[in-house]
């Protein structure tokens, strides 16, 4: 019986008299991924107090299972760029994502990290994707935590969407 | 207040300041140290606490920067405000007076390029190593875009790299088990 209808997260195949389910490797792989996102724990301004609002009890990222904010990026696969990015800062950022294994992915929080935000100016880079990748852009000044909480749930249906 | 340091400084040609809340004095460059270090000691005046430097653009206007020092005492503040030209913006560093003011007039000169005589560090701060250019002058292109830069030079020479190793080397060697000095 084939149950790959789009919205069952792994199965290909699945026979119910039997305890066997048959699938592709992209799809085991990338549902493990996509399932226990780390991201590290990188909080540039006021972004950053909704991201952390994002990950407490209120709004609870757990249930999405990317709740283990890392202290370390060489633990995490995900970098939310939360607020705006200072020239100075930039090398910084640079290194730590350089830092992070692969796969990894970069989630661009809020008007500052994604075009300079209200800031055009000298001191800021306008845009974070001049210094890193970004996988998807969270607008709003800041986000609220269910556009973060969007965001993220986007960003899995990015990685259940690629191959392994 | 004013009247007392006039008394000690006569040729000095000290002014009252325009202020609204606090009070203010002009003094002149030359006896900025001076000035300072009376207004730390002299009884009744006690200025222990140099709370903060910074400085104003009053471009195009000449004398075109204005140094302002923020001073606390036990009981009562006050402003010590320089006026420079704009050709070459040079006062004398007050670090004798308060040692505070090492940093503060690093920030200002990295701000305003106002340099500090006889500083001894003066570097960026604020700003990265290799900025050209005082970005809080009023002639500063404010919204220029430069390329950003995503690597940092090392903070280390190649032989300076070298010889952090062997130390760490020698010293792993002289007591086995523990790392580094």
């Amino acid at each position: 019986m084939p149950i790959d209808d789009g919205r069952s997260p792994l199965a290909a195949h699945y026979d119910p008299d039997l305890p066997v389910l048959t699938t592709s490797v992209d799809k085991l792989v990338q549902w493990a991924r996509r399932s226990s996102i780390w991201p590290v724990t990188f909080g540039l301004a006021c972004c950053a107090i909704e991201m952390m609002a994002m990950s407490c009890s209120r709004y609870d990222i757990a249930r999405f299972g990317a709740e283990v904010f890392r202290g370390s990026p060489r633990q995490s696969d995900l970098m939310i760029v939360a607020g705006r990015l200072s020239r100075k800062m930039a090398p910084a950022l640079r290194r730590v994502y350089d830092q992070m294994p692969e796969p990894k992915w970069v989630i661009s929080m809020g008007a500052c990290a994604s075009i300079g935000g209200v800031f055009d100016n000298y001191a800021l880079v306008q845009g974070v994707d001049q210094i890193v990748p970004v996988d998807v852009y969270v607008p709003g000044c800041p986000p609220r935590p269910e556009s973060l909480i969007y965001g993220i749930v986007q960003l899995q249906k990015k990685i259940a969407s690629q191959r392994a | 207040m004013i009247d007392v340091l006039r008394s000690l400084f006569p040729a000095a040609g000290l002014e009252p300041g325009e202020s609204t809340d606090q009070p203010a004095i002009r003094v002149p460059a030359a006896s900025l140290v001076d000035v300072c270090r009376a207004l730390r000691d002299r009884d009744g005046l006690g200025f222990v606490l140099l709370a903060d430097i910074t400085a104003v653009d009053w471009w195009p206007r000449e004398p075109r920067y204005e140094v302002v020092y923020h001073l606390s005492s036990m009981t009562q503040r006050l402003r010590v405000k320089v006026s420079i030209d704009g050709a070459s913006p040079r006062l004398p560093t007050v670090q004798s007076v308060w040692p505070a003011a090492g940093w503060l007039e690093r920030e200002t000169w990295d701000m305003f390029g106002v340099v500090f005589e006889d500083h001894g560090d003066l570097r960026r701060l604020l700003m990265p190593d290799e900025w050209e250019g005082y970005p809080l002058r009023k002639d500063f292109p404010v919204q220029i875009r430069l390329r950003p830069r995503s690597e940092q030079p090392l903070q280390v020479t190649e032989s300076e790299f070298r010889a952090n190793l062997e130390r760490d080397r020698a010293a792993r060697a002289d007591a086995p088990g523990k790392i580094g000095t």
